[in-house]
């Protein structure tokens, strides 16, 4: 098709965005196709960081691949361990203790939070404003140092195990998250200010990179992309898991579709995680963290398990195939980013490339999930 | 005999004049950088010497050091007279630029003309840098950095005309010589125009706009074109784009002082003016620059252009339109000689 | 031309409102450690690489060279040895190898260790020019921390 293209017509040119681009943030490679600074097809190359995660999930211990999850997407860990931890326990019916199950839901929330709040830096940094990403980075460094203080790491938790979470929290951390909380509740109009309402911002993001309802369908998009495209998705509500239903959080959802509208819905997010942090350490149960008689050595029955949860960036789920011994047969892991950058090449076409560059900050992508 | 001191003058000058560019774009890139830091919540540059003084010096030595990078599809021509090409013209137009009552390269009464005709070389050599650079990311910039230049001298100089209405004169050091105090600038002038206040900053966007800058800084575009224009270049080439983008900043700057905010005369009367005043303003308006940097987002192409035909263009000749009338009125009213 | 008047104000307000904001964080203190002239402390559960843990009574290490910790790692970057001295009940660790360039920090050997043997230590400035000084010998640190311990008593 390229070669067609510049056949056709010899102002076309072929322009290599990545495998090393300041806006791809890692190693993904766009062969663009361009019509002086229009986009006329775009291509995401995918491969340079693969690592064969589900390979290795075939070789190793159930318990062994736990690691592994927080490397897919590490910005939002511990919803990557949420989902492995989820599928494992329903293959070896392992019931979850409340209040380790109250614990994984305040941490997913926290590394959501986190997660959102450095798009929301990377992507105005696409957009060529530096200053948010350090702003971002300065509440995100409160929300790993509380995570840290639990989990004993900044980035790959592995926090959670089958049967409940590592270990119990300690005191300084409920005063810790309400302290943060009430900060992040006063950054937020500032980001707002500084952001959201900044007219350049408006005119860089409403109306650009339109994405309707019928293509996130298409190609699968979840999580975010898909809820500013007008589709009330959401598995924390849809499916719920976990004790979410117990929560009382509303998940926000746009209907334009354009780079604002996924803007949008990634802040309010924030907000509502933070909603959902409060009720859970008002309502955090005691009792232990981690269910008794949890077996050494897992080996579920055999059996076809898939296990969903909303991911930062969308719906990741886990499908394990066990063969009854202490491997898993077959992993699967569904990345929603994968699914979310597959639409860019239809999407991109016709645009303009900083409005190009937009839409791809917009989409949230984290290329070591999306490659795996 | 008489010739003698006057070249001395004029090599003075010129010594002077280099070693000003030099030093100010070394201090501004420090300057930059701890502006971007406070603003970020961090130090900035602190190990090289005190305050991180000398990292400029540092960082002079290391460009100046590492191989100048000639890829073997450049255009050996263009690519080499590209980065002398922005650099030139911008330590140029100091020559006219009154640092104080006397402290002139050389008076010229045409002064503000022939800033702006070095300042339209300068987007010949981006032109020439990102074209001779045989990279497609510096060729887009390039394109960019045209259209961008382009669109922007309009509005410009429909305001520099206005100026030159006003002041009756191209004379740098003249315009500053009508400002003697705060009252008196123009850009508080309401009895030239009631615009005035808008006009200064229609300039003050453009100059944002011709320099490069955030938040207009398509050319470079670190986000979307890798360095832009510059992509291509390493050690002291890279160097001298660095250089030429801060003098035409230092250009802008001056020029808006000396146009709008009274050049090197002091705001009151009775303290003296001099060329501590005239840098005093001149760096007011770099922070200034650097303060928008570090908050706006990047434009597009297209917000950029709108702005410049849409806004500032349309209010640009009101302005003139309104101070065309006002000229003609004024002395009707108010019956002056 | 309503939308136009709304953008020219409202736009020039908003990006007033932008400089507000950075301006006052311009005179805020820095928030940044100055990370090698000023450290933090890690807190208590920070999971560094392993260490192993000495016998309060004895000063020996605790191991009991069972190998849960070798088999339980995902990356397989521990390897140990023991050998049983004549007449003796228990193993005594001869060497504890930890390959800390294939380490993932994941903390899952502590996790299977029955015996409380090992812990993380709390070390975090781990740079270093070659690969094999990233091949510790948890052994001689082990004696090298006791012996230190002894010195400052």
């Amino acid at each position: 098709m390229i070669d067609l293209a510049l056949s056709q017509n010899k102002e076309i040119f072929v322009l290599n965005l990545g495998p090393q681009h300041p806006a791809t943030h890692g190693v993904l490679r766009v062969k663009l196709l361009m019509d002086g600074e229009y986009i006329v097809s775009a291509e995401p190359v995918l491969g340079y960081i693969h690592r064969m995660h589900e390979k290795m999930g075939e070789n190793r211990t159930w318990a062994q691949f736990m690691p592994n999850t927080g490397r897919l997407d590490y910005l939002g860990a511990l919803s990557y361990n949420h989902g492995y931890a989820r599928v494992v326990e329903r293959a070896a019916g392992i019931e979850v203790p409340e209040r380790a199950e109250y614990l994984r839901v305040i941490t997913v929330e926290l590394n959501r939070i986190a997660s959102h709040l450095l798009w929301f830096g990377a992507f105005v940094l696409d957009l060529g404003g530096f200053t948010p990403l350090l702003y971002a980075f300065d509440d995100r460094e409160m929300i790993l140092d509380l995570l840290e203080s639990v989990t004993g790491a900044r980035l790959t938790f592995c926090y959670f195990r089958f049967g409940g979470v590592y270990n119990d929290i300690d005191d300084n951390f409920v005063p810790g998250t309400r302290a943060f909380i009430k900060r992040l509740r006063k950054r937020m109009p500032e980001y707002h200010n500084l952001v959201t309402k900044n007219i350049i911002i408006i005119k860089r993001l409403r109306d650009v990179g339109p994405i309707s309802a019928g293509m996130c369908r298409r190609y699968g998009a979840t999580g975010p992309v898909a809820r500013g495209s007008g589709i009330n998705y959401d598995v924390r509500k849809n499916e719920p898991y976990s004790v979410y239903p117990e929560f009382d959080f509303d998940i926000p959802v746009y209907e334009d579709g354009d780079s604002m509208a996924r803007y949008m819905v990634r802040m309010d997010e924030i907000e509502q995680s933070m909603r959902i942090v409060e009720q859970a350490l008002d309502r955090l149960p005691d009792g232990p963290v981690m269910a008794e008689k949890v077996p050494k050595i897992i080996k579920p029955k055999p059996g076809d398990y898939y296990s969903v949860v909303e991911a930062a960036r969308g719906t990741f789920g886990v499908r394990v195939v066990s063969d009854g011994t202490n491997t898993p047969y077959r992993l699967k892991l569904r990345s929603p980013t994968f699914s979310n950058l597959s639409l860019y090449g239809e999407a991109a076409r016709g645009m303009l490339l900083a409005d190009a560059l937009a839409l791809m900050g917009s989409l949230d992508l984290v290329i070591p999930e999306i490659d795996r | 005999m008489n010739a003698h001191p006057e070249i001395l003058r004029l090599l003075a000058f010129l010594a002077g004049l280099i070693i000003f560019a030099a030093l100010n774009a070394a201090y501004l890139v420090w300057l930059e950088r701890k502006v971007c830091g406070h603003i970020q919540r961090r130090i900035g540059p602190k190990e090289v010497g005190p305050f991180g003084l000398l990292q400029p010096l540092a960082d002079g030595i290391k460009l100046m050091t590492k191989q100048v990078l000639v890829p073997p599809q450049v255009d050996p021509v263009l690519f080499r007279l590209a980065p002398a090409l922005v650099l030139i013209p911008a330590i140029m137009s100091f020559v006219v630029i009154p640092f104080s009552a006397n402290l002139v390269a050389r008076e010229i009464n045409i002064g503000l003309l022939l800033v702006f005709a070095f300042a339209s070389v300068n987007v010949l050599g981006l032109l020439l840098g990102g074209w001779g650079s045989a990279n497609k990311y510096a060729v887009i910039s390039a394109a960019r950095c045209v259209s961008q230049n382009v669109a922007y001298e309009i509005p410009m100089l429909i305001t520099v005309i206005t100026m030159v209405m006003i002041t009756g004169t191209m004379n740098l050091n003249e315009i500053v010589l009508q400002q003697p105090d705060i009252s008196q600038w123009y850009v508080f002038r309401f009895t030239a125009s009631p615009l005035m206040p808008v006009a200064f900053l229609v300039f003050f966007i453009c100059s944002l706009a011709e320099t490069n800058r955030a938040p207009f800084d398509l050319g470079e575009a670190e986000s979307e074109l890798i360095a832009g224009f510059h992509t291509e270049y390493s050690g002291m080439g890279f160097g001298l784009f660095f250089m030429g983008e801060y003098a035409n900043i230092v250009i802008g700057a001056s020029l808006a002082t000396v146009l709008f905010l009274g050049g090197w005369q002091s705001p009151v009367s009775f303290i003296p003016g001099g060329w501590w005043w005239f840098l005093a303003k001149v760096y007011f308006l770099i922070f200034t620059i650097m303060w928008i940097r570090w908050t706006y987002p990047r434009t597009t192409l297209w917000g950029l252009l709108n702005l410049s035909w849409k806004v500032l263009i349309p209010i640009s000749l009101l302005n003139l339109l309104v101070t065309g009338g006002m000229l003609k009125l004024m002395p009707l009213i108010f019956g002056a000689g | 031309m309503g939308t136009y008047f709304k953008d020219l104000f409202g736009g020039t307000w908003s990006l007033i409102v932008g400089l507000a904001i950075t301006i006052k964080y311009f005179f805020y203190p820095v928030v940044t450690v100055q990370y090698p002239r000023a450290t933090l402390k890690m807190p208590p559960r920070f999971r560094g690489h392993i260490d192993l843990v000495a016998d309060p009574g004895t000063g020996a290490p605790k191991c009991v060279v069972c190998g849960m910790c070798q088999r339980g790692c995902p990356s397989g970057c521990i390897t140990l040895s023991g050998e049983k001295p004549e007449g003796a009940k228990k193993k005594i660790l001869t060497s504890y190898q930890l390959d800390f360039t294939h380490c993932s920090l994941c903390g899952l050997c502590v996790e299977s260790c029955n015996f409380g043997a090992i812990d993380f230590s709390k070390e975090y400035n781990l740079a270093g020019p070659s690969r094999e000084a990233y091949v510790f010998d948890l052994l001689t640190r082990l004696k090298e921390r006791t012996t230190n311990v002894d010195n400052d008593a």
